[in-house]
């Protein structure tokens, strides 16, 4: 019997952007504790990976007391296997420039800046003649809210939050202490709302269709939709957007080519999930769900049979020994002494049960890392070593 | 003024000499001297009133922001995992097979220098690359001598 499944499919985020005059118009008529609601009612969720609720980081920032308050739009997608930020900026631009002057007019933020990463510098004229339309209606219509961008130099832990704001300031992109949290002191000490450039979009749908529509949309804790980024072994390579909560199974019977060995989930610093767990993994933010649920900021990496786990390991690791900004011991020297550690097992100047030893500084780098960069390599690392052992070792 | 001095004024007079402006500054001189050389951090330290090695460590922090000396046309082979999968290496040969050039290395008339980034955001067209700000997906061999070729006649 074929299996039936259904992959819940929809089409906001790519959609209406002509209609971005009137969502602004209507939606800064409201109050500001009316929108801040209207978000936390619709439980998003921010869609750059790490889920902190939207309408709570709006809410603090708009009571924290300061002369000057910025709303930046996180637009340095580097986390290997997403590239669906680049799609929405080249698509649809107004949505997230509309989504960043109600943030202002909510949080009483008069300037907003777009965190371009330097590889996608090609976007940045067709986006400065968009920010330029949006300042001549932001003037006919008396918003004060004025949008620069500010172009990132290849970085992948600028994408970090504080280490954003750092990389802004003129220094190192190097991961700040929290607290305070940006909602509090960010860029330039001022209370700064910071969101993904998905996250953003999600609040013009959010806008325009009301709380409502989005909360119905996926499943408890995990409201709404979200843009995945389909690549590696699949017929079907591409941006989709999917109802959140489906099941990592019915995500490769729709992706995979037949032949999927593991998935991974939520980019490097994500997790690996193999065949055997396809069943009771769901895609969505962690909650009080039967089984696992995994988080991604939308990156879907499918790996077939072909594919040697070993090579996948030590190329994300080779990626995060590099982009580790090395502030901190547990993350510089972990990333360095893993990739060297797994490489000593497969030559076999290693006991396989040194792959235990590095399993525990995986542990280490969790607990001690500044931030999210080394915290997560042990997510990566250990559902690696831990499914596929054997082809650490052989 | 040398023309490093009058690049770095010109583009300190634009962003301002704020610390914030270090990064647009350091850009800008990149974007006109592909790299930035110890003469140009310096003369960026003086007119900006930061110290040198302040701007040497913001420098060499960033992996867009050169400070060896780099060709006209800088190629950037992205090495992450989907790319990897998809034949980057193959990538990698025929460029190196067309300019005589290994990966850190730069043509000895200053045209390419050959290197490989981390992930650059493309991974449903994998292989990608970039030649300076333009983007190449869906790489072949044969799409290699295509794209060079042009690059090569385009600089002559």
């Amino acid at each position: 019997m074929a299996y039936s499944y259904q992959l819940k499919r929809v089409d906001f985020i790519f959609k209406n952007e002509n209609n971005w005059e009137k969502v602004l118009a209507t939606t800064i008529k409201k109050k500001p504790e009316e929108i801040i609601n209207e978000l936390i009612s619709s439980e998003l969720k921010g869609r750059g990976g790490a889920g902190f609720p939207t309408g709570l980081k709006w809410k603090l920032t708009a009571e924290a007391k300061a002369k000057n308050k910025y709303v930046i739009c996180n637009a340095d997608e580097g986390e290997p296997g997403t590239f669906k930020d680049r799609e929405i900026l080249s698509r649809v631009p107004y949505k997230v420039l509309t989504a960043m002057a109600v943030c202002g007019y909510v949080t009483g933020a008069k300037e907003g800046y777009i965190y371009l990463r330097g590889e996608y510098k090609f976007l940045e004229e067709e986006l400065n003649k968009a920010i330029e339309e949006f300042h001549y209606y932001c003037q006919e219509t008396n918003l004060d809210f004025k949008v620069k961008i500010f172009m990132g130099s290849g970085a992948y832990i600028c994408g970090e939050e504080t280490a954003l704001m750092e990389s802004m300031e003129g220094r190192r992109g190097e991961p700040r202490n929290k607290p305070p949290f940006p909602t509090q002191a960010g860029y330039m000490d001022g209370p700064t709302v910071i969101n993904n450039v998905e996250t953003l979009v999600h609040t013009f749908t959010i806008f325009e269709y009301g709380a409502k529509k989005f909360y119905d949309l996926g499943v408890q804790y995990s409201r709404g939709t979200k843009l995945f980024s389909v690549s590696g072994d699949t017929p079907k390579p591409g941006i989709y957007e999917l109802e959140l909560g489906m099941s990592l199974q019915d995500f490769v019977y729709e992706f995979g080519d037949g032949d999927t060995k593991a998935v991974q989930v939520g980019g490097a610093s994500g997790f690996l999930v193999p065949r055997k767990k396809f069943n009771d993994t769901a895609i969505g933010y962690q909650g009080k769900l039967v089984g696992i649920s995994l988080p991604t900021g939308g990156s879907m990496m499918l790996f077939n049979s072909s594919r040697s786990m070993f090579n996948v390991l030590d190329n994300y690791l080779e990626f995060f020994r590099e982009e580790s900004c090395g502030q901190c011991t547990p993350c510089r020297v972990g990333c360095q002494q893993l990739l060297l550690g797994i490489k000593a097992v497969k030559r076999g100047e290693k006991p396989a049960s040194y792959l235990e030893k590095l399993l525990r500084l995986t542990e280490t780098m969790q607990y001690t890392a500044k931030c999210g960069l080394g915290q997560s390599v042990a997510n990566s690392f250990s559902s690696i070593v831990e499914n596929f052992r054997e082809e650490m070792i052989y | 003024m040398d023309p490093v001095q009058s690049l770095v004024k010109g583009l300190a007079d634009k962003y301002g000499r704020t610390r914030e402006s270090l990064l647009p500054v350091m850009q800008g001189v990149v974007q006109q001297e592909k790299y930035l050389s110890e003469y140009s951090m310096v003369e960026i330290a003086r007119e900006m009133d930061i110290p040198a090695s302040d701007v040497y460590g913001t420098a060499t922090f960033y992996s867009f922001l050169e400070t060896q000396p780099a060709g006209k046309f800088i190629i950037r082979v992205c090495k992450t995992i989907t790319c990897a999968m998809k034949g980057k290496n193959q990538i990698l040969f025929s460029i190196q097979d067309m300019l005589k050039i290994k990966v850190g290395e730069t043509t000895p008339d200053n045209r390419f220098t050959l290197l490989e980034t981390n992930c650059l955001g493309w991974c449903h067209k994998a292989p990608a690359m970039l030649i300076n700000d333009e983007v190449y997906t869906d790489l072949t061999p044969e799409k290699i001598r295509e794209i060079l070729s042009g690059y090569i006649k385009k600089s002559i």
